[in-house]
């Protein structure tokens, strides 16, 4: 059995360890209603972004565009959000997990890192990392997103990449953070939601629909990427919590058991040092 | 009816509903030009180009400044969606100003390495804030 000063020593060790995950938790819990009250005042914009963009494809099947007819090359362009720091759980790793898991071949993909973890780890396995944001993590802004994405479209238009595609982490509500793996251009939009839109009133366009299209395109994507790093970061800070708060309790429980173990040798000792006594009175 | 001529309007910007109510016209600059749209206009989408909005509401006009973006017209409702938005009195004019000074300094110095049309976006945006913070 350790001796009591080791149990000792490896109780205060957790206990400030445990200090030390609490106030990680109270900070990302403060910054998680921050960035959650932003996500979501952010989001009407892309719900009708969203609507907008599906119901001018709804009725424009016909219009060849390099936006929305697939491209020759078979490079693929991935903006990947993850964090700059660590200690969030799986946070950084499922996003990774759906790029490395997605098919894409690793020697055609082109990589846009925001955040510095994601970059760290394509950095070590030597994939192409074309360019690197990783300021706006902290605090994005809308001409964050438009820097990325004006960077991603340029190498769009110059037929260097043929598709781009976004990871980032779907912010579902507090307890639920989704990885996701989205295909930006060439534009898709679902079956079902081109229904929808088809059957509304009849659109008319100023300028023409493909030149409204050829502006509107950039502004939808620059609005999802918007919308995703305003998530991707409430997501970073709702899977620290998570992570801080069980790392809390794992402490919790580990103290516990550690003062039990402590209680009992030191119980142990005193029986020890009585029956010693004991014995050397009978002795005498 | 009296309250006919009203339609639903609403501006968003993504980092918040900018504005959203009863209006009976909207005035604003769209990429082919100045355009001023009542109730029941048939459905359409324009492209916004930097410049001052007036809604004109019951009591008195309402100006604001945005600086890209689209719409959708609907004949119940417009949707502006503006990139960015600001009213009057959040326009901080001595930095636009200084903005204004800072853009034309680029646009004459016919450096290369200068990306000239957005320096040209940013001198027209100074020009607009100053104007709007002018009018209050």
């Amino acid at each position: 059995m350790a001796s009591m000063r080791d149990i000792k020593r490896r109780r205060n060790s957790i206990a400030s360890t445990q200090q030390i995950t609490k106030a990680m938790k109270l900070v990302s819990t403060v910054k998680l209603q921050k960035t959650k009250a932003r996500a979501e005042r952010s989001k009407p914009y892309f719900d009708k972004m969203y609507r907008t963009v599906a119901s001018m494809l709804a009725r424009s099947g016909t219009i060849s565009h390099p936006y929305l007819n697939p491209q020759p090359s078979a490079k693929k362009a991935v903006i990947l959000i993850t964090s700059n720091r660590g200690l969030a759980g799986g946070y950084n790793s499922n996003v990774i997990k759906t790029v490395t898991g997605s098919g894409l071949k690793a020697e055609d993909l082109v990589l846009f890192a925001v955040g510095n973890k994601g970059k760290e780890y394509f950095q070590r396995r030597n994939y192409r990392i074309e360019n690197e944001y990783h300021e706006a993590i902290e605090n994005p802004i809308f001409s964050d997103a438009k820097e990325i994405c004006d960077d991603v479209l340029r190498l769009y238009l110059s037929g260097e990449v043929g598709e781009i595609y976004l990871a980032y982490t779907y912010f579902k509500n507090t307890v639920v953070h989704e990885p996701q793996l989205l295909k930006l251009l060439p534009v898709e939009v679902p079956e079902e939601d081109i229904e929808s839109a088809r059957s509304n009133t009849l659109m008319n366009y100023e300028p023409r629909e493909e030149e409204a299209l050829e502006i509107i395109i950039p502004k939808y994507m620059t609005s999802i990427l918007y919308g995703a790093l305003v998530e991707a970061v409430a997501s970073e800070n709702g899977a620290r919590m998570q992570a801080m708060d069980s790392a809390t309790s794992n402490a919790e429980e580990m103290i516990g058991k550690l003062t039990l173990q402590y209680n009992r040798a030191r119980q142990g000792s005193i029986t020890q040092e009585l029956t010693e006594i004991i014995a050397g009175a009978n002795a005498v | 009816m009296a309250d006919d001529k009203y339609f639903d309007l609403e501006i968003i910007t993504p980092d918040r509903i900018f504005w959203t109510g009863k209006a009976s016209m909207l005035e604003l600059n769209t990429s082919e030009g100045q355009v001023g749209i009542y109730k029941r206009h048939i459905p359409m989408t324009m492209i916004l180009a930097p410049g001052i909005v007036t809604i004109h509401l019951e009591d008195g006009n309402k100006e604001a400044a945005v600086h890209a973006g689209f719409l959708e017209i609907l004949p119940e409702k417009i949707t502006v969606m503006a990139e960015i938005a600001e009213w009057p009195e959040e326009i901080d004019e001595n930095r636009a100003k200084e903005a204004e000074l800072r853009a034309a300094r680029r646009i004459q110095t016919h450096d290369p390495k200068i990306d000239l049309s957005r320096a040209e976006v940013a001198l027209r945006k100074s020009l607009i804030r100053q104007e709007l913070a002018k009018r209050r």
